[in-house]
């Protein structure tokens, strides 16, 4: 299959990005500076992100949509008011986790931003759930520009002008030069930011734009030491069909009102692990000294008992240390929990810590 | 001191005497990225030539370091295993790796030297 490039494919090129493959698409995984600087720009400055390749699906309906997503999603939607958004996850019948991914409530029905690996497949069972009533475009005619990092309100608002008065986690169409742009205050870094959805053929000349007032492009690479300093999972890592959203320690993404009646797919599941508790749970970990733990690396007790595997580590440059999540046994999830991290075939000591491992500066009451 | 020789692992390596001291290129710290970890030999411990003689761990994945010679390890750089930023910065000079006591120094002939070295790093590069 032809590898799959987004609209601001020739920018990443003349900003000397390098490459990656990543579901598909060539991504660049990071620019010049190195991830690093990258990461620390996006903490201290703003930071662009090219999430194109994520799914926008856009799906048009009134309450009789909401009803029908009830019984998909973990989520009051009824009560959910027009232009805010939460993240969720669409799950099998077991709770496994097929995609994690933010829904927002739209004048026109709903906007689900998917990631990439698994958008298409997304598209299949939710068509497959809500039948042919309701109207669904998997927009490919629009991309999707984060910006990150304390400057980022004041550089998107001197070109959108009105964005600085979203709250975290809310949305809103902008008219921008002529077009029509859904901006949300979101993000995946652990800093205040937006989400901006625009038509392709207008990407690059507002990134341009973003650029010319001091935002810097960042690649994947720091998009990933970012998340993980910020504590948030990556689906294909801390997420797949095998977890739970209980597992994962994402108990507080699951709407309380829904735990009563349940409803939804993989309700049962769910309802019994928030009683019971789950066998295996998501947790942070500090590996002792420099030592980094990748993923797949296992975890053991001190008698020798596997409990335990990483599921994400690098080391984190604001941190300035090594940092790894990973599922262990419930009897071992709690902070200051002493493990034992296989690496290169030696047991390391490390620390089940808390999460996240940096403080967020999300905005949260403009209005 | 001797010519810089290079391996095909990205190594460099100077002979003084019977001691050799070995590094990681500028080129294998540039196609690395940033370096964020280093693991070294034991001092002490013997080493053989093409066999692992350490790590480094960039923010994205972690390689093995290869010693181009065999030999026993006499000394380690401790400064960058405190501080890795510090292979980025100056891989060729201070960011040495290892010191070994070489037993066969005929090892040092199928080595690169700086020219053929550069020829290779362009090819495996492109």
């Amino acid at each position: 299959m032809e590898i799959k490039k987004t609209s601001l494919n020739k920018l990443h090129q003349s900003n000397n990005a390098k490459f990656v493959e990543f579901a598909g698409y060539e991504m660049p995984i990071q620019y010049s500076k190195g991830i690093i600087e990258e990461h620390k720009f996006t903490r201290s400055h703003s930071g662009i992100f090219d999430v194109s390749h994520m799914g926008q699906l856009f799906i048009y309906g009134d309450e009789s949509l909401t009803e029908e997503l009830e019984k998909i999603f973990p989520l009051d939607l009824k009560n959910l008011k027009q232009n805010c958004s939460k993240y969720s996850f669409l799950m099998n019948e077991d709770a496994g986790i097929y995609d994690d991914l933010i829904i927002t409530k739209i004048h026109e029905g709903y906007l689900i931003i998917l990631n990439a690996a698994c958008k298409d497949k997304d598209f299949e069972i939710l068509s497959n759930l809500l039948g042919s009533k309701f109207k669904m475009n998997l927009d490919n005619n629009r991309s999707l520009i984060a910006i990150q990092g304390p400057k980022s309100v004041e550089i998107l608002n001197s070109i959108i002008n009105g964005v600085d008065q979203l709250n975290f986690m809310t949305g809103n169409w902008f008219d921008s030069d002529n077009q029509k742009l859904f901006v949300t205050r979101s993000g995946y870094t652990g800093e205040d930011g937006f989400e901006i959805s625009i038509s392709n053929d207008k990407a690059e000349k507002f990134v341009e734009n973003l650029i010319k007032k001091g935002a810097q492009l960042i690649g994947l690479g720091a998009r990933d030491t970012l998340r993980l300093e910020a504590g948030l999972c990556l689906y294909g890592h801390e997420l797949d069909i095998n977890k739970t959203p209980v597992e994962a320690n994402l108990r507080w993404a699951i709407s309380k009102s829904r735990l009563s009646n349940g409803g939804f797919i993989g309700s049962k599941i769910i309802m019994n692990q928030m009683q019971n508790g789950a066998n295996q749970i998501r947790v942070g970990i500090k590996p002792e000294g420099r030592l980094i733990a990748r993923e797949k690396t296992k975890i053991f007790d001190d008698t020798d008992t596997q409990i335990g595997e990483i599921t994400s580590g690098t080391f984190g440059p604001s941190i300035n240390g090594p940092i790894a999540m990973g599922y262990v046994n419930k009897e071992f999830s709690k902070v200051d929990t002493k493990i034992l991290l296989e690496v290169r075939g030696k047991k390391h000591p490390a620390n089940v810590c808390a999460l996240p491992f940096y403080k967020k500066n999300y905005v949260k009451g403009v209005n | 001191m001797s010519e810089v020789k290079f391996s095909k692992e990205h190594e460099w390596i100077t002979l003084e005497g019977d001691v050799a001291t070995i590094g990681i290129t500028k080129h294998a710290t540039e196609m690395l990225g940033d370096i964020v970890f280093a693991e070294l030999p034991e001092k002490g411990s013997n080493v053989e030539k093409d066999g692992t003689a350490g790590v480094v761990e960039s923010t994205k994945a972690a390689s093995d370091v290869y010693t181009p010679v065999s030999g026993e390890v006499v000394d380690t750089n401790q400064a960058i295993v405190d501080d890795p930023s510090k292979i980025n910065e100056d891989p060729e000079g201070s960011a040495w790796f290892f010191k070994l006591k070489m037993k066969d120094q005929s090892e040092m002939d199928s080595l690169m030297n700086k020219e053929e070295y550069d020829n290779f790093a362009k090819e495996s590069a492109s």
